[in-house]
C-alpha cells in the first residue's frame, strides 16, 4: 500500500516537473523571439495592412510611389527601436489608421467570433460524424430468412462484379 | 456588329426560354407521344443556343480587333496599340464580356450534353431543362442588366483606354477560360443531380454519368486557380502568389466543395451511402460557385481583382434565392428517396475516413467563407470593418489543412466495410517511420546546405508548420508508394512481369483509384512548394552602377539602368548579373512599364527559377533624388515545386478518366462457386 502511494507521489513530481519545464521552455522560447528587433519588424509588419487600399501586408506592399507604406514602414520600424511591445505598436497603429489596419481580427471583443467560430464548427462536425457513426453502426443489420436459394449465373456475376468494385481490385 | 451581337443574344434568350418551357412541359407530359415530339424541339432549341451565343461571342472579339470603339465594352478594355491574343481576351476582360463568357461556355457544355441525350434520353431531358433555367439567367443579364453591346455615349473617341496592365500578360488569356470552365462546368452536376432528385432517378447511374463531368470541371478549376497564383506571382510582384483575397477566395470554396463530392461520391458508387450528403454537395458547389460571383461582382466585398460596383448583384442575389428554394421544395419533397442502402460496419475504415474527409473539406470552405464575410459581419454588428488577411487564415486553415493529410495518408490503406487494427499497423508503419525519418533529417542536416534543411520546429511557428507539412507529405507519398508496391508485386506474381510493368497494369485495371494516387502525389507536391514559404527572404536596395546586393547564396551587382519605348508602353529596366559562389549564372532584367492608352504603370518582376529556389527580382523604381533604380529581391524556396505539383495533378486526373482495362476473368473460380452451391447444366456460366 505504501509503496503505491509513493509510486504515485512520485509520478506526480515527475509530472509537475515535466510542467515546470515546459513553461520555461516557452517562456524562453518567446522571450528569446521577442528580443531580436529585425525579427520583430517583420512579424509586426506581417501582422499589418498598408492603407493605400492595395489590400496587401504592410511588408509585402510594392506599389512604386506607394502614398502610404513607405511612411508607415518607417513608423514600425522606429517603434520597435524604441522597444514598444506589441500591443502598443498595434494600439497605436489603430489609433492612427483604424481597424483595418491589423490583418487579422483581434482577440478581443466581437472579433474573438473570428477565431471561434471555425474551431466550435470543427468540434461540431466532429461531433455530427461520431453521431452519425454511431446511429450507423447501430442500424439494424438485414435479417437473414430460412431457406435462401443458392445464387448462381447472371446473379452470382452480378455479386462478384460488386464484390471487385467495392474491393477495387 | 452591336446589332449582330445584340440580335444574337435576344435570339439566345427566346430559344432557352423555349427550350425550358417546352422542356418542362414535355416532361410533365411524357406519356404523350405528342409532347415527346415537342421535347424534342426543346432539345434542339437548346443546342441552337449555343450557336446564338457564340455568334454574339464572336461579334464582340471582331469589334475588338476592328477597334470599334462605339461600342462602350471595347472603348473601356481595349486601344489599339493592344497585342492581338489581348485583343482576343477583351472577351473576358471586363465585367459584360466575362458574362457573355461565361454565357457562351454555359451553353457549350449544354451543347455537349444535349448531344449525348440517347445515353438516358429522361435523365438528359431533366438536365437540360434545368441547364436552360440557369441559361436564361445569364442571358437575361446580359441583354437587360450588363449589355457588352452597349453604345459609347457621346462624341466617336480615336482611341480606347486600353486593358488594365495587369491583364496584359500571356497566362490572362488561358487563366479565366480556365477558371470559367471550372465554375460554369459545375452547373452540369448541379443539373443531373436536381434532375435525379425530381424524377426520383433509381440506382446510381447518374453519378456514374456525372462523374467524369465533375472530374473534367474539377480538373479545369484546378488549372484556372494555380494559373492565377502563377499569374499573382509573375505579375503583381509581391513575391507572393497567394493573398487570401475575397476574388481568391471565391474560387476555392467551389474547389474545396467539389474536391469533397469527387471523395464522397464514391460512398455512393459503391456503397449507396451519403446520398442526401452528395446531393447537397452537388447543391453547393454549383451555389458556391455563383456565389463567388456575386461576391466578386456586387461590389460588396472589397477587393483588388473585383470587378467596378454595378446593380447586377441584387440579380445574382435573386437567382441564388431562387435556387436554394427550388433545390429546397424538391428535397423536402423527394428526400425519401435517398435513404442509404447499407450501414456503416467500423469506424476504422474507408467509409469513414471520406466521411471526416468531407468533413474536413467542407470546414475549410466555410472557413474561408466565414473570413471572406466577416469583414461585412463585424460592419453591420459593431459598426466597423476589420480585415481578415493572410494571419488569420494561416492560423485557422493550416491545422486543418494537415488533418487532411494524414487522413490522405491514412485513406488509401483502409479497406471498405471493415479494417482490421493488425492490418491497418502493419501497412502504416514503413509510411510511418520513413516519414519520421524524412521529418529527423530535415532536423538535423546543417541549415546551410538550403532550406528546407536545418528546420528547427521550435524557433518559429512557421518553421513547425513547415516541419509537419514536409512530413505528412512524405507520409502520404510513402503510403501512395507502397499502394503501387503492393499492388504491383501482387500483379507481378501472377504473371511474372517486371514490377514497373505490373504497377502500370495495375494502375490500367483501375485507373480511377491510381489516377487518385497519383492526384494525391500532386498534392503532396504542391505541399512541399507551399512549406517553402516559410523561409522566403527579401531584401531592398537601392543599387546605382556597380553597387552589390546580396540575399541568400546570391549576389546580385547592378550594371545598368536603361528604358525603352513600345507602341503600348514605355519600359524601364534594370540590368543585374546575379553571382553565385563567386561565379556569374546569370543576367536579370526586371522591369517598370507605363502603358500609353490606360496611363498606368506595371511592373514585370524577373524570376530566375529552380527546384530549390526563386530568385524574384523586382525594379520598384528609380530615386527620385539621384535616379537610382531601386531594386526588391526575393529569395522564395520550392515554389517551382508548386507548379509542378499541379501538373502531376492534372495527369492523374487524366489518368483517372481513361477507362479501365478490363479485368482478368476467373471462370474457374466462379463455376467452382457456383457447382458448390448447386449442380448446373452445362455451358452455363460461360
Amino acid at each position: 500500500m505504501s509503496s503505491l502511494i509513493s509510486r504515485s507521489t512520485r509520478t506526480r513530481s515527475i509530472l509537475r516537473r515535466v510542467l515546470h519545464c515546459t513553461l520555461l521552455a516557452l517562456a524562453v522560447y518567446a522571450l528569446v523571439g521577442a528580443g531580436d528587433p529585425a525579427s520583430r519588424f517583420n512579424d509586426l509588419g506581417h501582422q499589418l495592412m498598408c492603407i493605400c487600399g492595395c489590400n496587401q501586408i504592410l511588408l509585402e506592399c510594392n506599389h512604386v510611389g506607394c502614398p502610404d507604406s513607405d511612411g508607415m514602414r518607417n513608423e514600425l520600424m522606429s517603434a520597435v527601436s524604441r522597444g514598444d511591445s506589441d500591443s502598443l505598436v498595434e494600439q497605436s497603429f489603430v489609433q492612427k489608421y483604424g481597424p483595418t489596419v491589423l490583418a487579422a481580427p483581434t482577440t478581443t471583443g466581437f472579433d474573438r467570433t473570428a477565431w471561434i467560430v471555425p474551431f466550435a464548427a470543427l468540434g461540431l462536425g466532429l461531433l455530427t460524424v461520431v453521431f452519425v457513426v454511431r446511429a450507423w453502426k447501430n442500424r439494424p443489420a438485414p435479417a437473414i430468412a430460412d431457406g435462401v436459394p443458392p445464387v448462381r449465373g447472371s446473379e452470382l456475376e452480378r455479386l462478384r462484379e460488386k464484390a471487385r468494385e467495392e474491393t477495387d481490385l | 456588329m452591336a446589332q449582330i451581337g445584340s440580335f444574337a443574344l435576344l435570339l439566345a434568350l427566346a430559344l432557352s426560354i423555349y427550350s425550358f418551357g417546352a422542356g418542362i412541359l414535355a416532361l410533365l407530359f411524357h406519356d404523350d407521344p405528342d409532347w415527346d415530339r415537342v421535347g424534342e424541339t426543346a432539345r434542339r432549341a437548346g443546342v441552337v443556343v449555343f450557336a446564338a451565343v457564340f455568334l454574339a461571342a464572336v461579334a464582340l472579339v471582331v469589334s475588338a480587333f476592328r477597334d470599334d470603339f462605339t461600342i462602350a465594352y471595347i472603348f473601356h478594355h481595349s486601344n489599339r496599340e493592344l497585342p492581338a491574343p489581348y485583343k482576343f481576351a477583351t472577351l473576358w476582360s471586363g465585367q459584360e464580356g466575362s458574362l457573355l463568357f461565361w454565357s457562351l461556355l454555359l451553353s457549350g457544355y449544354g451543347f455537349v450534353l444535349r448531344l449525348r441525350y440517347k445515353t438516358d434520353q429522361r435523365l438528359f431531358a431533366y438536365a437540360s431543362v434545368v441547364l436552360a433555367g440557369v441559361q436564361i439567367f445569364f442571358l437575361l443579364l446580359v441583354n437587360f442588366a450588363a449589355n457588352p453591346f452597349g453604345l459609347l455615349e457621346g462624341p466617336l473617341r480615336a482611341d480606347g483606354s486600353g486593358l488594365n496592365p495587369l491583364l496584359q500578360y500571356p497566362e490572362m488569356v488561358i487563366h479565366p477560360p480556365m477558371l470559367y470552365l471550372g465554375y460554369v462546368g459545375f452547373t452540369v452536376p448541379f443539373a443531373f443531380a436536381l434532375g435525379a432528385l425530381i424524377m426520383k432517378y433509381p440506382g446510381e447511374k447518374w453519378i456514374h454519368i456525372t462523374r467524369r463531368w465533375t472530374m473534367v470541371t474539377w480538373a479545369f478549376l484546378t488549372c484556372g486557380i494555380f494559373l492565377g497564383a502563377h499569374w499573382a506571382y509573375s505579375v503583381l510582384g509581391w513575391g507572393g502568389y497567394w493573398g487570401w483575397d475575397p476574388v481568391e477566395n471565391a474560387s476555392l470554396m467551389p474547389w474545396l466543395a467539389g474536391t469533397a463530392f469527387l471523395h464522397s461520391v464514391m460512398m455512393q458508387e459503391k456503397r449507396g451511402m451519403l446520398k442526401v450528403w452528395n446531393m447537397w454537395l452537388v447543391f453547393g458547389t454549383f451555389w458556391l460557385a455563383i456565389w463567388g460571383t456575386f461576391l466578386t461582382r456586387s461590389g460588396m466585398i472589397a477587393s483588388v481583382h473585383a470587378f467596378a460596383q454595378s446593380s447586377i448583384g441584387m440579380w445574382f442575389a435573386w437567382f441564388l434565392g431562387i435556387t436554394l428554394v427550388v433545390f429546397l421544395i424538391f428535397f423536402i419533397k423527394n428526400s425519401s428517396h435517398l435513404k442509404s442502402e447499407h450501414k456503416l460496419e467500423s469506424l476504422i475504415s474507408r467509409e469513414s475516413s471520406f466521411l471526416f474527409n468531407n468533413l474536413l473539406f467542407v470546414l475549410l470552405c466555410f472557413t474561408v467563407a466565414w473570413g471572406t464575410w466577416f469583414p461585412k459581419i463585424s460592419e453591420l454588428v459593431q459598426g466597423n470593418k476589420v480585415t481578415v488577411g493572410a494571419p488569420f487564415y494561416n492560423r485557422v486553415a493550416i491545422p486543418v489543412a494537415l488533418l487532411l493529410l494524414i487522413l490522405t495518408a491514412l485513406g488509401p490503406l483502409l479497406a471498405w466495410r471493415k479494417t482490421s487494427f493488425e492490418s491497418l499497423k502493419r501497412n502504416f508503419k514503413w509510411p510511418a517511420i520513413g516519414a519520421l525519418a524524412v521529418a529527423a533529417f530535415l532536423m538535423i542536416t546543417p541549415a546551410s546546405w538550403g532550406s528546407p534543411f536545418g528546420l528547427r520546429p521550435w524557433q518559429d511557428i512557421a518553421y513547425f508548420y513547415s516541419l509537419m507539412a514536409i512530413g505528412l507529405a512524405a507520409l502520404v507519398t510513402f503510403t501512395v508508394a507502397s499502394e503501387f508496391y503492393r499492388g504491383g508485386r501482387v500483379i507481378s506474381g501472377h504473371t511474372g512481369q517486371g514490377m514497373f510493368a505490373s504497377m502500370v497494369q495495375l494502375t490500367h485495371r483501375n485507373t480511377r483509384r491510381y489516377g487518385g494516387y497519383i492526384v494525391h502525389f500532386g498534392v503532396v507536391v504542391v505541399i512541399v512548394g507551399l512549406a517553402g514559404s516559410a523561409f522566403n527572404q527579401d531584401r531592398e536596395q537601392e543599387m546605382a552602377n556597380g553597387d552589390k546586393m546580396t540575399i541568400g547564396p546570391y549576389t546580385l551587382i547592378c550594371r545598368s539602368y536603361t528604358d525603352d519605348d513600345a507602341p503600348n508602353y514605355a519600359s524601364e529596366w534594370a540590368i543585374l548579373d546575379v553571382y553565385k559562389g563567386g561565379k556569374q549564372i546569370d543576367t536579370m532584367t526586371p522591369v517598370r512599364r507605363f502603358y500609353k492608352a490606360s496611363q498606368q504603370t506595371s511592373t514585370m518582376p524577373d524570376i530566375r527559377s529552380s527546384l530549390n529556389e526563386d530568385l524574384y527580382l523586382v525594379f520598384e523604381g528609380l530615386n527620385p533624388d539621384n535616379g537610382h533604380p531601386i531594386i526588391k529581391a526575393h529569395l522564395n524556396p520550392l515554389v517551382m515545386w508548386i507548379w509542378l505539383g499541379v501538373w502531376i495533378m492534372l495527369v492523374g486526373t487524366v489518368l483517372a478518366l481513361v477507362p479501365n482495362a478490363p479485368a482478368p476473368v476467373r471462370v474457374q473460380s466462379a463455376r467452382l462457386a457456383e457447382s458448390a452451391a448447386t449442380p448446373v447444366p452445362a455451358g452455363a456460366g460461360d
